[in-house]
């Protein structure tokens, strides 16, 4: 399966180049970068690790994208997404999202369903890949699992 | 000018006329704390337009036909509601707009019930007035902080659905009657699955004998969840709880919260109290509640009479509720692009300007109080993406029906199409392309690559809606010379 959350799922995976351009849109519009990663990505899971702080002082995309690939080459194998974060009262939240890496295999989830009183269900969704623990969740993954910046 | 009587004269028992009893004060200045109301008023033959004008100020608040004596046990003049401007209205004989403004203290707090009866009450149906239209409102700071605002609002709505950055999608299943439980959940599960966020119950759909509530929400979280576990995306069925009576709405409110939805749906046409009780229930459930404007139409679409939809808008948010359907422009239901813009901004933006060209006659600040998502429903497709984005901007719900379902090659076909377009058009967007001139080459070229998009383009390629809208603008912009 794909895993299809974040706003250009649907597409090809973006080149290195159409990342540098949202980035781009991203400064432009006085967004601050932060890179994340995960090896657990369930719906809900709220928090990614992060890839260092947001570069709040970085206005260049090319340096942007050093990151995410410095952020790639310590792990491969795991989900990597882009953020850019508004302060701007009144949104100060996330204005675009987006997935620059992804596993090569991704197992995808099970849903899991409770019977409860009456008809109704209660359901759980399970990653297949947080059966394993941290950091040994695919295939060819390091084992440490730190941000991998020492 | 205005007529100042002396006391005796402004008490005789009988009747005076509306504006010598001080529903006319053209030199009042509107305080800030005052809650200020334009009316497109039509008086009958004969009437003068500022009689007519302080008639609804009266009728609005404290008058009533004749003098009487016991305005004089009160501090009648704060209570009374003053019309302080009336001008004609630019190309339509016979129509004037009123300004009236009215003392804060003639409202309950935190009621849209009590604002609307003085304001909407009695007076729509004078006899010296041969119409009369609510145009747009001015609310107080002071005022909306006695609202709750929207249980959830777009931020927090974004973030719980982890959707950032384009427009949500949406379609309603169809057909709207008739399913059974089990063969509706499947238009949800194949929608979502698809690649929509949203599905939904349309406006009629509650709880009739082809399908009970509950049948509905059983199949329909099992729809949501299995979408929700193929995709890795969290995913919603908006449940309409509308019903006939407040304690089944909350039942069904209840049932959805215990299911695990994350949105449930009321109608318009449930009344402004149930409304905001329901806004209660969802911001202390952590539902995000979902209004269709179902009904509206029946009073907002004239030009001449009613209320204009941009003042529904400003009571929805006050209300508290975190979906409103406000148009599509390009759909199939009315919609001017300018008016359109106005009812979007209402519903979104912190603080409003006043503009004439969208409607908005007066600046609003909203007071913190939470934005609300506006759902763009009615005849839409893949192939009009573009121009949805450019009319209608990335903080909205485009809500398709047969957009989706009546995809040739099926509804996650159908589906797929619409995500692939909006992401397409957002990337495209974001690359500082000109979407809207080039959108249509955009969209080809991703239908290069993806099939679902191509039999979308196919289908539907050349519907279009080209009525001319009922409620369009009195004032048009003109270019201010520069010199």
């Amino acid at each position: 399966m794909r895993i299809t959350q974040g706003t250009f799922s649907f597409l090809p995976d973006l080149t290195d180049q159409q990342i540098v351009s949202q980035i781009d849109y991203c400064i432009t519009n006085g967004w601050s970068i932060g890179i994340e990663h995960t090896d657990d990505p369930h719906p809900r899971n709220s928090y990614w690790e992060m890839w260092d702080l947001p570069m709040f002082e970085v206005r260049d995309p090319a340096a942007i994208l050093v990151e995410i690939k410095a952020c790639r080459k310590a792990l491969p194998n795991h989900y990597i997404k882009v953020n850019a974060n508004n302060p701007l009262r009144g949104r100060e939240t996330v204005a675009l999202s987006f997935i620059v890496n992804r596993p090569q295999r991704e197992p995808g989830f099970r849903l899991d369903r409770q019977e409860v009183g009456g008809r109704a269900i209660q359901y759980t969704i399970h990653s297949y890949a947080a059966d394993k623990p941290e950091g040994e969740r695919y295939d060819g993954e390091r084992t440490d699992s730190g941000n991998g910046r020492g | 000018m205005r007529t100042t009587l002396s006391s005796n004269e402004r008490y005789r028992a009988g009747v005076i006329p509306y504006a010598k009893m001080g529903y006319w004060e053209p030199d009042y200045i509107p305080k800030d704390t005052d809650v200020l109301a334009l009316f497109r008023v039509t008086p009958q033959d004969g009437v003068d337009p500022i009689e007519a004008a302080a008639a609804v100020a009266g009728e609005s608040s404290t008058a009533t036909w004749t003098v009487v004596w016991t305005d004089r046990l009160t501090a009648c003049e704060v209570y009374r509601a003053k019309a302080y401007r009336v001008d004609a209205v630019p190309n339509s004989p016979g129509q004037y707009f009123a300004y009236i403004a009215y003392d804060m203290d003639l409202f309950e707090e935190g009621s849209i019930a009590n604002l609307t009866a003085s304001i909407i009450g009695n007076v729509f149906g004078f006899k010296a007035i041969k119409a009369l239209r609510l145009e747009d409102m001015r609310i107080p700071v002071a005022y909306l902080k006695t609202f709750q605002g929207p249980a959830t609002g777009i931020v927090v709505e974004r973030e719980r659905l982890d959707k950032f950055g384009r427009p949500l999608l949406g379609a309603t299943i169809k057909p709207k009657l008739g399913l059974s439980g089990k063969n509706y959940g499947r238009v949800v599960y194949e929608a979502l699955r698809g690649g929509l966020d949203f599905t939904k119950d349309d406006e009629n759909i509650n709880s009739q004998p082809f399908m009970r509530w509950s049948e509905r929400f059983l199949f329909g979280m099992e729809a949501v969840n299995r979408a929700a576990a193929a995709t890795g995306e969290i995913k919603g069925h908006y449940f309409n709880v509308t019903a006939g009576t407040m304690e089944d709405m909350y039942e069904r409110a209840e049932f959805a919260k215990e299911l695990g939805s994350i949105i449930i749906m009321i109608d318009l046409v449930v009344g402004y109290t149930a409304i905001q009780s329901m806004a209660k229930w969802a911001r202390r459930n952590d539902m995000i509640l979902h209004l269709h404007r179902a009904g509206n139409s029946a009073y907002a679409r004239q030009k001449n009479h009613g209320m204009n939809f941009r003042v529904i808008c400003k009571w929805m948010r006050m209300a508290g509720v975190d979906h409103l359907h406000a148009g599509t422009v390009v759909g199939k239901l009315e919609g001017d692009p300018l008016m359109v813009r106005g009812f979007y901004d209402t519903l979104r933006e912190p603080h409003t300007a006043a503009r004439l060209e969208n409607g908005l006659f007066f600046e609003q600040d909203w007071a913190s109080l939470r934005m609300v998502m506006p759902v763009a429903s009615g005849g839409i497709h893949a192939g009009q993406m573009h121009q949805l984005l450019h009319y209608l901007g990335e903080d909205v719900i485009l809500q398709f029906g047969g957009g989706t379902i009546g995809h040739p090659a099926g509804i996650q076909a159908g589906a797929t199409a619409n995500r692939v377009a909006v992401e397409a058009i957002i990337q495209a967007r974001n690359e500082g392309r000109d979407y809207l001139k080039e959108g249509p080459e955009i969209l080809e070229r991703a239908a290069r690559w993806c099939s679902p998009l191509r039999g979308a383009l196919e289908t539907w390629k050349d519907v279009t809606f080209n009525y001319e809208s009922t409620d369009t603008a009195d004032f048009v912009p003109v270019a201010t010379p520069t010199y």
